[in-house]
């Protein structure tokens, strides 16, 4: 059996099928070719799927395909815009915030909903926030400092 | 496996009554899809509940307050009144994962998935909360800590389901407050936890109280030992070692790499010490 989504990516209307047993993680990757979403573990631990479902923050290993008709889906792919990358992904360059890049976009999505609801939090509330995204190779320092110049450059703008 | 997303309660009982396979609900699917993946289950029929009406809001009710199955954790943590209310009960489901997991994870299946060691569980005990359950037959109210019947078990019958949790009425002066212990202290799974929840007269004496403890037990415990010796107190040193007491002997823990039996019964006494003095101090009472 499969099934047909009509759902809303960044956005855009988009409808795709497929089984009902697929996840939003591997409908994004595989059917829209949003290829940003990355599957670490499949089980909710590492967050390297991370996107957002109507607004808030979830693991996209998580959440059905089928699950994602008539909702709001938002997924890194919709951070810059355009050629203008986003405050956060400038100041994960300019402070070397990832080595092998792999939990870095989720790690953006999740941060831009933090700053989204607390534009200034404190080291220890991004890293609280944090918790379920796991990096194994910027010991999260680097990380925590770029959110932080982020969200500074943020509240000058 | 078939999807659906019944719209009513009526339809997403008859769905679940009719199966012959295997069938879960699918909530916040913290779980469930956790499950699926690891090939532990494979389910014949998801019941996605989350259309059904009411299931996501959390709407006063009797001085309460009745909280929808469907409703997420992080949508608890921006209830003030609740939150006011019911510190104990929402720190609990808010300890439930990372912040992703917070934005699916339910308490209703936090309690049904009925791991000794879930977080909101005992929090919801001492709180005396009902679960409303409907089914083939008529709706009904339970407490809570009849649901979880063993690891993995519940009491519910083919076809039922949760629809709500209710949080009743507080006197005043009342709060309550839960303690796990992990070895992290971020997303882990607790090796032991306690939930107090009490109310005091004028003067700063328990004259009721709740006490129940996680992950020592194939269910929760609701411990009327632990909270006879909070009753009557102004939680001096002589009842708080009597409260640990008992809480240690109710226990009965297993051994595994995370803790062991000795350890584990010991760590939950004075979890439930600690958890009884910030409840006793957010209830307003002065130590
Ligand atoms: C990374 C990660 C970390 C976690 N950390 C914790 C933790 O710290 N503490 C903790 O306690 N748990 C933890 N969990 C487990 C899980 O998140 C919780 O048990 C959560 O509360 C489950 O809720 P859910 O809505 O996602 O349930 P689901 O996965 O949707 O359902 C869970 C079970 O309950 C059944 N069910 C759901 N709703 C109902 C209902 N209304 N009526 C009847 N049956 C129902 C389902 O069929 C299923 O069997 C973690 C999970 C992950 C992936
Ligand atoms: S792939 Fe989803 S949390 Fe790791
Ligand atoms: S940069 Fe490699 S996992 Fe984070």
């Amino acid at each position: 059996m499969s099934i047909t989504v009509s759902t809303s990516v960044n956005g855009d209307a988009v409808e795709f099928v497929c089984p009902p047993e697929e996840t939003l993680l591997d409908a994004l990757r595989n059917r829209l070719g949003l290829t940003g979403a990355k599957e670490g573990c499949g089980t909710g631990d590492c967050g390297a799927c991370s996107v957002t479902l109507n607004g808030r923050l979830v693991c996209s290993c998580l959440v059905l395909a089928a699950e994602a008709e008539g909702q709001e889906i938002g997924t890194i792919e919709g951070l810059a815009q355009g050629d203008k990358l986003h405050p956060l992904q400038q100041a994960f360059i300019d402070h070397a915030a990832l080595q092998c890049g792999v939990c870095t976009p989720g790690i953006l999505v999740a941060a831009d909903a933090l700053l989204k609801q607390n534009p200034e939090p404190s080291d220890e509330e991004v890293r609280f926030w944090l918790a379920g995204n796991l990096c194994r190779c910027t010991g999260y320092d680097k990380i925590v400092r770029a959110v932080q110049a982020a969200a500074a450059e943020m509240r000058r703008a | 496996m078939r999807y659906e997303k019944p719209q009513t309660v009526a339809e997403a009982a008859r769905l679940l009554s009719a199966e012959k396979g295997l069938s879960r609900i699918l909530a916040g699917g913290t779980d469930v899809l956790v499950q699926m993946k690891s090939g532990l289950i494979e389910p014949d029929l998801i019941v996605d509940i989350k259309a059904l009406p009411g299931l996501r809001s959390i709407v006063a009710e009797a001085g309460g307050f009745r909280v929808g199955a469907a409703v997420a954790g992080a949508q608890l943590a921006e209830d003030r009144d609740l939150k006011k209310a019911w510190p104990g009960v929402v720190e609990a489901a808010n300890l439930i994962g990372s912040t992703q997991v917070q934005g699916r994870c339910t308490m209703a299946g936090n309690l049904c998935n009925a791991s000794p060691a879930a977080d909101s569980v005992p929090a919801l005990v001492a709180a005396g909360a009902t679960v409303r359950i409907a089914g083939p037959g008529a709706a009904r109210d339970v407490a809570v800590e009849t649901i979880p019947a063993g690891p993995g078990k519940t009491t519910l019958k083919k076809g039922e389901f949760v629809t709500s949790i209710f949080l009743p009425a507080r006197p005043a002066r009342s709060a309550d407050a839960y303690l796990r212990f992990i070895p992290r202290s971020e997303m882990d799974i607790a090796v032991a936890a306690a939930a107090v929840n009490l109310t005091l007269d004028a003067e700063g004496r328990v004259t009721a109280a709740r006490v129940a403890l996680g992950a020592v037990a194939p269910t929760v415990l609701l411990v009327e030992a632990a909270a006879a010796a909070l009753i009557g107190s102004k939680l001096e040193e002589a009842a708080l070692e009597k409260l640990s007491a008992a809480c240690s002997a109710a226990a009965k823990p297993i051994d595994d790499k995370r803790g062991s039996v000795a350890y584990r019964k010991d760590v939950v006494g004075v979890l439930a010490k600690r958890a009884a003095r910030i409840a006793y101090t957010r209830a307003g009472g002065k130590q």
